[in-house]
Parts: C-alpha cells; structure tokens; sequence
C-alpha cells in the first residue's frame, strides 16, 4: 500500500495530488494511518467507549468460563451475582424500581438487575470478540491461500465458502444452540465464528488476487522467499486494511446474531442470561417496570454503535479511495496561493 | 492473436453460447453446493433434536404407542443419512412435477405449508425491503455528495445508529408510541400545542440542517419550516384532518405538479422546456381523471387489477406526452413523464385510501384503534368492501415496515455513499466537468449510473432474503409467515419442515447470487461474465 500511494503520488503532478500530497508529507504508512484514525473524532470517541464498557463490564461482573458443571470464575467487585436473590423494595408505582442500592432496580424474582445486564453484556462482548477472533483467522488464511495459489486450490476453496454461505447462520445458531447451548457461551462463539468468516474470506482473496500481481512480489520471489513468507510478510500487511475494516463488522454483526439467537432462546440458555435473553424476558414489562427492558437493549446498541463508528474510522484511514474528496474550493485555495 | 475482422452477429451468437455454458456451469455448481449443505444442514438436525423427546417424557397411557406411530410416519427408524435420500428423492421430482417435501409432525405436508406461508412473509418484507433501497439510495446520494456537512455528520450518525439497533427492541418502543399512544390518540384526533410546537421546531431543524450556507440563511430556513408546520398542523387541527383525512383534486394536482417540476429539474433540468411540459400535462392528466378514477374504483367491482390498471394507463399516456412534445433525447423525457404518471396515480390511491380512513376507523372490531401491534389481519373484521380490507392491510403491515426499514435502510446509506464517493474521484468525472456540463448532468448521467452497480449484489441478496422472512420481526410482530414456520420447525423439532425452509431460502439465495452477477456483468462491461 506504502508504494502504491508513493507512485500515485508522485507521478502525478495535478494540484489535486499536490494537496493529498501535502498531508501525509515525511510519513511512515502507519503514521498515516494513525493520523487519518485519529482525525475521525467520533471513532476515537468509540475506542475509548468501548474500551470503557468492556473494562467496567469485565471487572463488575467477573469472568464465567467453562461449563455448568465444570466453572471458572474470576468474581467481578459488584456485590451481587445473577443468582443472588435481595430483598425486593418496594416503591410507589411498581415492584424493584432502582435505587442506590440496586442502580438498575431488580427484576420480578428480586434479582439484582445491574448483575443481570453485567452479566448479558460480558456474555455478547465474550462471544464478539471470540467470533471476530476465530472469523478473521479463518477468513484471512482461506482467502489468503485461495487468492495466493489459485487454480485448483482456489476453486476448491471457494466453492467450500459458498457451501458455508447457503448454510443461514441463524440455522446453524439455532440447530447448535437448542442441543448445545448448555455448553456456555464459548461454545457458541466458536460455533457461530466456524460460520462467519465467508465474507472476509472473499474480501481477502480478491485482495490477493490484485495483490500477487504486484512487482514487490515478483521480487520476493526472485530473492528465494517461500509462498508462506510472501503470503504473511509480503501481501498480507498489505491487505490488512481491508481484514481489520472488515472484521470490526463481523463484530457488529457478531453481537447482534447473539442478542438475537438468545431472544428466540436458541441462543444462551437459563439460567444463565444475555442482553438478548433479558429482553425477550422483560419486554412485556416494558409499561410497568420500563429499566428492565431499557437497559439491556442500550447496553447492545452501545457495544454495536463504538464498533461500528470504530470500523468507520479505520475505514476512512486505512482506504485511500474513500479519502475527502477534492473540492473545487480547495483547488481555488490552492491556486490562489 | 491478430485481430481478424469477425461478422458481429458471429461474435454475438458465440458470446450467448458461451453465457449459456456459463449459466449453465454455475448452476451445476449451485445443485452439487445445495446438495451438500442440505445434507448437512439434515444430518446436524437429526443429530441435535430428538423428535421423540417430549412423547419420552410425556405420561399418556398409549404412549408407545405414539412413539411408534411417530416413528412410522417420520420414518426415524431409518438412520438419518440414508433417510437425507428419501428426502432428497421427494424433492427432486419437482422436476417431474410432483414434489413431495415430506409432512410435518402433525402429518399436513410441508409444501401446503410454506404455500400459505410465502405470501405472508412476501407482504411483510416486501414494502419494507423497497422502501429501504428507495429511502436508502436517495439518503446516500444526497449525503455523499454533501460529504463532510453537517447533514452528512448527523446521517452518517442516524446510519450507524439504525445498524447497531436490535430489532426486537425496537419493536417493543414502535408497538408503545407508534400503535398504543396513536390509538390513545386517535380518541380526540387534535393535535396538542407543546407537541405542534416541538415537532415544528424539529422540522424547522430538519430543513436548516439540509440546507448549508450562511447563518443567517440557515436561521431563515429553520422558521420557515417552522412558520410553515405550524400553519399546517393548526390546519390539520382545524378540519380534523387525522380522522377525516383526504388529499382531494387540488392536493393531487399539486403534488403532480411538484413532482413533475421535480423529476424534470433532477433528471433533464429546467432549460430543457419540452420535457417540463410534457411531464406538466401529465400532472394535468391527474387532475381530469380524478373523478372518473375514483367513480372506477368504487367498491363492488374493484379488485387489486384495476388498481394496476389506472397505474397502468397513467403510464402509458405519460409515455405518449413525451412522444408527443420531444424530438430528440427521448429516453430521459419517458423517464420523467412516467415517474410522473406513478407518482400521480400513488397519490390518487392515497386519496382513495383516506376517504375510506373514517369508515375503517368505525368498522367493527377496529373501534378507533386502529394501528395493531400484532397480527397479520383484524380477525374480528367483517367486511367484504374491497378498500376496508386494503387498509387492514395497510395498517397491521405499518409497524413491521417501519421497523424493517430502519433496520436496512442503514446498509444503502452507507453502500450507495460509499459508492457514490468512490466513483466521484474517478478522472472521467473530472473529464465530465471539465467539459463543462452543469454539476446535475455529472452527477446524475454520469456518476450515479456507475455507482449504483455495486448496489445490485447487495439488493439481489435482499430480494432472495424478502423469501426467507424475517425470523425475529414475525416472532415480535406474530405473523405466521416463513420465520415462523422455521421457528416452529426447530422448537418442536420437526426435521422435514426445517428441510423444507431451507430449501427454498438456500435456492433462492445462490440464484440471488447468480442473478447479481449476471446483472453485473450486463451494467458494467468492464466486468467479464464466465472468465
């Protein structure tokens, strides 16, 4: 990407140039980058809200791996679990309305409903970052090899991607989740990442299959570099705009599949709890006790809305093309000077 | 190879055998793929459910005997890969023409099911999906060519925010304030003032943050909408226009008026003078037909044909009009005179829907509360008026609708931007301006054309998902469409009703896909079909 930007650049002798030019004068690819990520606020914005949301849901609730009957806990600072059951208070228009003592009021049971979210959101956060990890591997090393080698390894490959894409991720989800939900929500995550990376993977390979043709790996290649070196060191850093842009919205869509999947109850099983599950629990609740419905559905948009504005920003800076447009108000600036 | 001079029908007829091996190649492709995934997609079910689970546990005295008796009829002694083929052999003979899907657990056949279910699924998605491109493509535009405004700001923002939405909840808030509290509402149908006010503020601050310029000429903008909506609102207050609503003759040749100075102005621009007449006596022709269409569509004889039929006939004169007033440059001048004529005729049928708005409301079983929050029709509705019906129609599929668009409007905005940006930085629109053409002609003849390409994968695949349904959005809306069937199928375990979703929702999302790249190819010359 360095180069191509370097020749574009260069060569070309347009005033339009000379302004794309100005900008990234004297540095590195990855400066670039940083700059171009850091100029876009609203993404910066949601890296530090996403980082905040998952360290507070993280150390309020703890860590929960393992199964049902095997647990590993890591227990989180806030004083309730999902199972403990408080004395209900009781207040003026309805049963368990929040206080200082339970800030997100508690459920019908008596339960503590901060526990509760806490626990959903670690839930949907745990399986977003299992299935963006296990998705972005598979898609980037089978888009990787197919476009890399093409052929018969190519074809085979692909037509494999498009055996998984006829197959609905919500089937999968469903059929998987209603025998193995039990398992706990690891289970799921590598579940639904096994299915999630067809998308990515094509992305990838189309990218390989420009990238191959390039000069600096006909260098490699005479320098004696083997397919796996060019493939990892050579074209894979170039092609990482497109896996990271890519894979922060296989996260968005990895959390709303699994607030989805739990709403039907194929999904996280009782009784353990998602977002997804406690909304499709309290949603009747809604005129009566309205926190039991709010604060799961604004934790998800939340956790989906820092992704996605994250994705954006790494969009804008990593894709030269979606760069600001030239204007003819910055060609006058410029000729005016 | 030498160029050699080759017979242009020759070339042709060799590139139409070679698309049909290609068609063909792919479609052979697709039936080894669908094979192989309904295989598994059967094997894992079989695996995972246990269709005799809830008889195991239940304590009927004859229960053996309905184990054995389900056993029988679902064939479960046969082991599932092997009974994949009798499956498999049912569905192939739809190529003899007598496909047999298997029968659900209750013993109705699968295909009677997923015929009834089909067209429920196809309304509910259907208008949400076209809404979605229509609002999505114009938002995108728009935006793209304003990049970095405060319109694009707080779109991009609204985009992004629609994305990251789960249905199922908003569902809940639009059942809540968009059903119960209109009905609440309805009761008195006047609009309080707070509420007059802050929505005419919002509009005010809608409009200011479409336009771009000077304070002072944002502030101007901001109370003329203003001014305007409340002159509107109180008019609305005034003639009870919520319970009683109608456009009427006038309303329906503004509107065609406004739209045929509009599509002109988009599509052609205003100097080209015959073009705007043409589109104008359209508009004119919507006025003259008004009373004969709505004497035509009065209840007794019409049906959903002779609604067609004014749409029909409206745009078929529009194509006349610009026969009639162009010479040259024809193509664009139908295109403003139809888009005219369907605009005309929606609002005619607008018209007519409202006029019947009153009786619907005092019909039996609606009782002022209109707007459902569930249900695909009013069951307790007893009317045979052909217009009554539609608005039941209307009115149970508004919710679903609403909260599909919202949904996937988000993925045009962001792709048809995308797009649009991308190619507005290409050199032949430089070359375009450079040339001189006004700023309209490059970015509607030469920019969007070429954008909107991509855009087909992305609504090949929304139209083969309109089949599937919306899983989530039947369940919180209750209709009984595709979803629900697979809802069902995978709660109660029923292996050949799951089998027969999928195999209607997985043929039409490869053909989706075959489609998308055959259109592709045939938009964009660049791109090779079969190489």
């Amino acid at each position: 990407m360095a180069k191509k930007n370097n020749v574009v650049e260069t060569t070309g002798e347009s005033n339009e140039n000379a302004i794309a030019l100005r900008e990234t004068d004297g540095l590195s690819q990855g400066q670039i980058i940083r700059k171009r990520f850091f100029r876009h606020k609203p993404a910066v914005a949601s890296l530090i809200g996403l980082i905040f949301i998952t360290i507070f849901v993280f150390s309020a609730s703890g860590i929960h791996l393992g199964t049902d009957k095997a647990p590993i806990t890591i227990p989180g600072w806030w004083q309730y679990t999902i199972t403990d059951i408080p004395d209900t208070n009781f207040c003026a228009t309805s049963v368990g309305c929040p206080n200082w003592q339970h800030p997100f009021g508690q459920d019908p049971i008596g339960r503590d409903y901060f526990a509760l979210v806490m626990r959903g959101a670690e839930q949907s956060i745990m399986v977003m970052l299992i299935v963006g990890l296990i998705g972005g591997l598979f898609g980037t090393v089978i888009g990787a090899v197919s476009g890399y080698f093409r052929g018969w390894v190519d074809a085979v490959l692909m037509r494999f991607t498009d055996f998984i894409i006829t197959i609905p991720s919500i089937i999968i989800g469903a059929v998987i989740g209603f025998k193995f939900g039990n398992l706990g929500v690891v289970a799921l995550a590598v579940y639904l990442g096994l299915f999630s990376w067809t998308g990515l993977a094509r992305l990838v390979r189309g990218e390989f299959l420009s990238l191959r043709e390039r000069e600096f790996v006909d260098a490699a290649r005479v320098a004696g570099a083997s397919n796996f070196r060019i493939i990892f060191k050579h074209i894979l850093p170039n092609a990482m705009g497109v896996i990271i842009v890519s894979v922060t919205l296989m996260l968005a869509g990895a959390i709303l599949l699994e607030t989805a999947l739990s709403y039907l109850g194929f999904g996280v099983q009782a009784p353990d709890v998602s977002l997804g599950s406690l909304i499709s629990e309290y949603q009747d609740s809604f005129t009566v006790s309205p926190w039991l419905f709010y604060w799961p559905g604004i934790l998800i948009i939340a956790i989906a809305l820092c992704v996605n504005f994250i994705g954006d920003g790494l969009r804008d800076a990593f894709d030269p093309r979606q760069r600001r447009r030239i204007t003819r108000k910055d060609l006058a600036k410029k000729a005016g000077e | 190879m030498p160029p050699t001079c080759e017979k242009p029908f020759g070339k042709v007829a060799g590139n139409g055998i070679k698309l049909f091996a290609y068609i063909g190649r792919r479609i052979a492709v697709v039936l080894v793929i669908l094979f192989g995934s309904s295989f598994l997609v059967y094997n894992l079910e079989a695996v995972a459910g246990d269709p005799l689970a809830d008889l195991r546990t239940s304590t009927a005295t004859n229960k053996a005997f309905l184990i054995a008796q389900l056993t029988r009829q679902l064939q479960l002694d046969v082991p599932p890969p092997i009974r994949y083929f009798i499956w498999l052999k049912g569905v192939l003979a739809s190529f003899l023409g007598t496909p047999d899907f298997g029968k659900t657990r209750q013993g109705i056949p699968v295909l009677t099911e997923i015929a009834t279910a089909v067209p429920i699924t196809i309304r509910l998605v259907l208008g949400a999906t076209i809404l979605a491109i229509l609002l999505g493509i114009t938002v995108g535009v728009i935006t793209a060519i304003r990049q970095y405004s405060r319109l694009d700001y707080v779109m991009t923002f609204i985009s992004f925010l629609m994305f990251s939405l789960p249905i199922f909840w908003v569902a809940v808030l639009l059942k809540q304030y968009l059903a119960i509290d209109f009905n609440n509402f309805l009761s008195s149908g006047q609009i309080p003032v707070g509420q007059l006010l802050i929505t005419a503020a919002v509009i005010g601050v809608v409009l200011a943050g479409v336009i771009s310029g000077s304070r002072k000429r944002v502030l101007t903008v901001w109370g003329i909408g203003f001014a305007g909506t409340i002159i509107l609102l109180v008019l609305v207050n005034a003639t009870n226009w919520i319970i009683k609503p109608g456009i009427g003759i006038v309303g329906v040749g503004l509107i065609g008026l406004a739209a045929a100075t509009g599509f002109t102005a988009l599509i052609v621009g205003f100097e080209n003078k015959r073009v705007l007449y043409s589109a104008i006596s359209v508009a004119a022709l919507g006025i003259v037909g008004y009373y004969p269409v709505m004497a035509f569509w009065k209840p007794g004889t019409i049906n959903i044909g002779s609604v067609l039929l004014v749409f029909v006939i409206l745009g078929f004169l529009g194509v006349v009009a610009a026969y009639a007033f162009t010479k040259i440059d024809r193509g664009p001048a139908v295109r403003v005179t139809v888009l005219t004529s369907v605009f005309v005729s929606f609002f005619l049928l607008v018209d007519k829907l409202m006029q019947v708005w009153n009786d619907y409301l005092n019909s039996d079983g609606i009782n002022m509360r209109p707007i459902p929050t569930i249900g695909e029709a009013s069951v307790r509705l007893s009317s045979d008026d052909f217009w009554i019906n539609t608005m039941d129609g209307l009115v149970h599929v508004f919710l679903p609708t609403i909260a599909l668009t919202l949904i996937s409007f988000a993925g045009y905005v962001r792709y048809s931007r995308g797009s649009l940006l991308e190619v507005m930085n290409m050199d032949y629109i430089r070359t375009a301006r450079a040339k001189g053409l006004s700023e309209r002609t490059v970015i509607v003849r030469h920019a969007l054309r070429n954008a909107m390409i991509p855009l087909t994968t992305l609504m090949a695949f929304d139209f083969a998902g309109v089949i599937g349904g919306a899983i989530i959005t039947e369940r919180v809306f209750g209709w009984h469409g595709m979803g629900t069937l697979f809802n069902q199928a995978i709660g109660s375990q029923d292996l050949n009703l799951l089998m027969g979703v999928f195999a209607i929702t997985s043929f039409m999302a490869v053909m989706a896909n075959l489609a998308a790249d055959l259109i592709y190819g045939a938009l964009d010359p660049r791109i090779r079909v079969g190489k």
